[in-house]
C-alpha cells in the first residue's frame, strides 16, 4: 500500500525482499527464505546467542540495547514455558517502518521470531501487531497459516525433532502498549498498564514464565545475520552498531519515505542527499531524530552519525528511527504543545509524575500558545518535565520530557516571541505567505 | 448473542493461543466491535462470560484502549491523524477541512450515521503525510481535494 522509494546510498538487508512478492512464502523460499533457521536448527543454542551478540545487533523498537546480550539473560533452566514476544505495536509518532517489513516481508519476522526461540529454549512466540494495522495482521496471519502448512512451524520443525508454535495477537489502539511489560499486560488481556521491574522479562514475563521482547525489525533482522554471518553485519556500522536501520524519513522533506541506511550515516547527508532537502525554498530549523521521544536537534547540531551511542553523545537518541524534518516556518511552542498532547493522551495513568505532569504541561502550553503566558512559564515547563524524568515506572515519562526540555532550551526565544498576550508570529507570517503564494 | 461463523471460528482457535482464556480478549473485543458496531452491554456480557471475568473487568479493559467504543460511530469511521508528521504536512488543515464538510467535531457522527470523525494519534504512516484511516482503510498523501474524493467514494459505496 505504502509508497516504497530507493536511494542509492542505501543497503538493503531487511528490505531487501520490499516490492519482490515475498509475503508469499513460496517466493519467500526462493527469496533465500527459512533456509537460516534450518541453519539455526544444526547449532547449539548458545551458538545462536553469541553470533548474534558479536553481530552487533541492537534492539530497533528505539532502546538499541543489545539483542544477543538481551537473549543471555533467560535462564536455561525454568518451571514454566519460556517466550518470545515480538513488538509490533509501533506507535512512536516518525515511525513506520515495521509497518513495511509486515507488509512485504512477514515470514522474515516469524523466521526469525523461530529463531530467537531456539537461541533461547522457548517453544512458543507471539507476533503482537498493532490494532490500526488490520490488514497487516492480515497479512501475516496467513503467512503463519502458510508456514504451518509446510510444516516450518509446529510440531517437529523441518523434520528436526523440535517444536515451535508461532501466533498472531493484535492490539486495539494504544501508545503505551509499546512499552515491553505493557505489552505483556495487554498480551494477557489487560489494560497495558508498566510492571515493576525488576524482576525483568527475560527473568518473570508472559504468565510468570521467561519472556524475550523484540522489535519486528529486530527480529526480521536475525534470519539475515545467520546467513551473512556476524562479522558481515557488524561491518555494516560503525563499532558496536551492528548492520542496518530502516529510517522513516518525513515531515519537511523533498523525497520522504522509509529508507534502509547502513547505521551511523550521518544525519546531515540522509536530509540533504537522501531526503532530498527542505522544500519551498525554506531551511530547517530542526530535526526530529527517532521518534518524537527524542530530545531535538537545532538545525547547527546535525552534522553527527546516526548510531546509537553517537546519538547519545549528541545529546539525543537514535531511537525507532522516525527522522522528522521541521522546517523555519514552524512554530516550536505548537510542536511542543502538540507533542505533549500526544503524551497526555498516551500516559496510562498509572505514575502520578507522568499522568499528572503532562496534563499540567499540556494545560500550560496550550494556554502559552495561544497568548495567555507569562514569563514564569517558560521555567515552569522546563521544571515539571525535569520532574517526570526518571520518576515513572516506564519511560513514557521520560519521553514526554526529553523532547520537551530541548525544545524550551534551544528555542526558548520563540517561547518569549508568545509572551505578553502577543499572538503566535508564525501562524500570522504562515498565513502571510499563504496569501502571496495565492 | 449471535456472531458470525468466522468470528467463532477465530475466537476457538485463539483460545488455543494462550494459557489463559482472556488473553484473547483485547483483539476479540475488536473483533466483535467491527460486527455489531460497538461493545453493547449485550456483547460485554457476553465476552466476560466467555472468558471468565466480570462485566467490570471487561468495561476496565475496553476504556484504556482508543481503538474500543461503547458508542455507535458512523458506518464510516474517518480519523485523522495531527501528530507531528502529519502536522506539518497539512494534518490539522485537514481535519478542519473534515470537520466543515462533514458539520460535525472530533468524535461526532452524521445525523444520517455515514460518517464519524476522529482527530487521532500517530497511524504509523509518517512518510506519507497527511494520512487518514477510514474504518481499517489508510488513505495517505493527502489534499484537501483528494480528501473530498476519498469521502465522496465512501458515500457512494454507502448509498449503492
Amino acid at each position: 500500500m505504502a509508497d516504497l522509494v530507493s536511494h542509492p546510498d542505501e543497503v538493503k538487508v531487511v528490505s531487501q525482499r520490499f516490492g519482490q512478492g515475498a509475503a508469499d512464502i513460496d517466493r519467500y523460499l526462493q527469496l533465500d527464505g527459512y533456509k537460516a533457521v534450518q541453519k539455526a536448527l544444526a547449532m547449539q543454542p548458545d551458538a545462536i546467542v553469541n553470533l548474534v551478540k558479536d553481530s552487533g545487533l541492537r534492539g530497533r523498537g528505539g532502546a538499541g540495547f543489545n539483542t544477543g546480550l538481551k537473549w543471555s539473560f533467560v535462564p536455561k533452566q525454568s518451571a514454566k514455558p519460556k517466550y518470545i514476544l515480538c513488538n509490533g505495536d509501533e506507535s512512536e509518532p516518525g515511525t513506520c517502518k515495521d509497518r513495511l517489513i509486515f507488509e512485504h516481508d512477514p515470514h522474515s519476522v516469524i523466521e526469525g521470531t523461530v529463531i530467537a526461540g531456539l537461541a533461547v529454549g522457548a517453544r512458543a512466540g507471539y507476533i503482537y501487531i498493532r490494532g490500526e494495522y488490520r490488514y497487516l495482521l492480515e497479512i501475516m496471519q496467513k503467512a503463519i497459516r502458510d508456514a504451518y502448512a509446510k510444516g516450518f512451524l509446529g510440531k517437529n520443525i523441518f523434520g528436526s525433532g523440535q517444536d515451535f508454535e508461532v501466533y498472531w495477537h493484535g492490539g486495539a489502539g494504544a501508545y503505551e502498549v509499546g512499552e515491553e511489560s505493557a505489552l505483556m499486560e495487554s498480551l494477557e488481556g489487560k489494560r497495558g498498564i508498566p510492571r515493576i521491574r525488576p524482576p525483568f522479562p527475560a527473568v518473570v514475563g508472559l504468565w510468570g514464565g521467561p519472556t524475550v521482547i523484540n522489535n519486528a525489525e529486530t527480529l526480521a533482522s536475525v534470519p539475515h545475520i545467520l546467513l551473512g554471518g556476524a562479522e558481515w553485519f557488524a561491518k555494516l556500522g560503525p563499532p558496536k552498531n551492528g548492520g542496518t536501520r530502516l529510517f522513516c524519513l518525513s515531515g519537511h522533506l523533498n523525497r520522504p519515505g522509509v529508507y534502509e541506511l547502513p547505521m551511523g550515516y550521518n544525519l546531515k547527508k540522509m536530509i540533504y542527499e537522501v531526503g532530498g532537502g527542505i522544500p519551498n525554498g525554506r531551511t530547517l530549523k530542526a530535526v526530529v531524530p527517532g521518534g518524537s521521544s527524542c530530545p531535538i536537534l537545532a538545525s547547527g547540531e546535525i552534522d553527527v552519525s546516526m548510531d546509537f551511542d553517537s546519538m547519545m553523545k549528541a545529546g539525543s537518541m537514535l531511537g525507532s528511527g522516525g527522522l522528522v524534518a521541521v522546517d523555519d516556518t514552524t512554530c516550536m511552542v505548537k510542536f511542543a504543545l502538540r507533542i505533549m498532547k500526544f503524551y497526555q493522551h498516551e500516559s496510562c495513568g498509572w505514575c502520578i509524575p507522568c499522568r499528572e505532569g503532562t496534563d499540567w504541561l499540556k494545560k500550560t502550553l496550550t494556554r502559552f500558545h495561544s497568548g495567555g503566558g507569562v514569563k514564569k512559564d517558560i521555567d515552569n515547563i522546563q521544571y515539571l518535565s525535569e520532574n517526570m524524568l526518571g520518576r515513572t515506572f516506564c519511560p513514557l515519562g521520560d519521553a514526554a520530557a526529553m523532547p520537551t526540555i530541548s525544545i524550551v532550551k534551544k528555542f526558548r526565544k520563540e517561547f518569549e516571541d508568545h509572551l505578553d498576550g502577543k499572538p503566535c508570529p508564525f501562524e500570522r507570517a504562515g498565513a502571510e505567505q499563504f496569501a502571496m503564494a495565492d | 448473542m449471535k456472531f458470525s461463523e468466522q468470528f467463532e471460528a477465530r475466537f476457538v482457535e485463539m483460545l488455543t493461543h494462550y494459557p489463559t482464556k482472556r488473553s484473547a480478549l483485547v483483539p476479540t473485543l475488536l473483533y466483535a466491535q467491527d460486527e455489531v458496531g460497538c461493545l453493547t452491554d449485550e456483547v460485554i456480557a457476553e465476552l466476560a462470560s466467555r472468558v471468565d471475568l466480570t462485566e467490570l473487568e471487561v468495561r476496565n479493559v475496553i476504556s484504556y484502549y482508543s481503538m474500543l467504543t461503547t458508542k455507535p460511530r458512523g458506518q464510516y469511521n474517518v480519523q485523522i491523524c495531527t501528530n507531528i508528521a502529519c502536522l506539518l504536512c497539512g494534518g490539522e488543515e485537514l481535519l478542519d477541512h473534515c470537520k466543515g464538510r462533514l458539520g460535525i467535531g472530533h468524535k461526532g457522527t452524521t445525523s444520517d450515521g455515514m460518517f464519524s470523525l476522529e482527530e487521532v494519534e500517530c497511524i504509523g504512516a509518517c512518510s506519507w503525510a497527511p494520512a487518514v484511516q477510514v474504518n481499517y482503510a489508510f488513505h495517505e498523501n493527502l489534499t484537501t481535494e483528494k480528501m473530498d474524493r476519498v469521502l465522496d467514494e465512501y458515500k457512494k459505496k454507502a448509498t449503492q
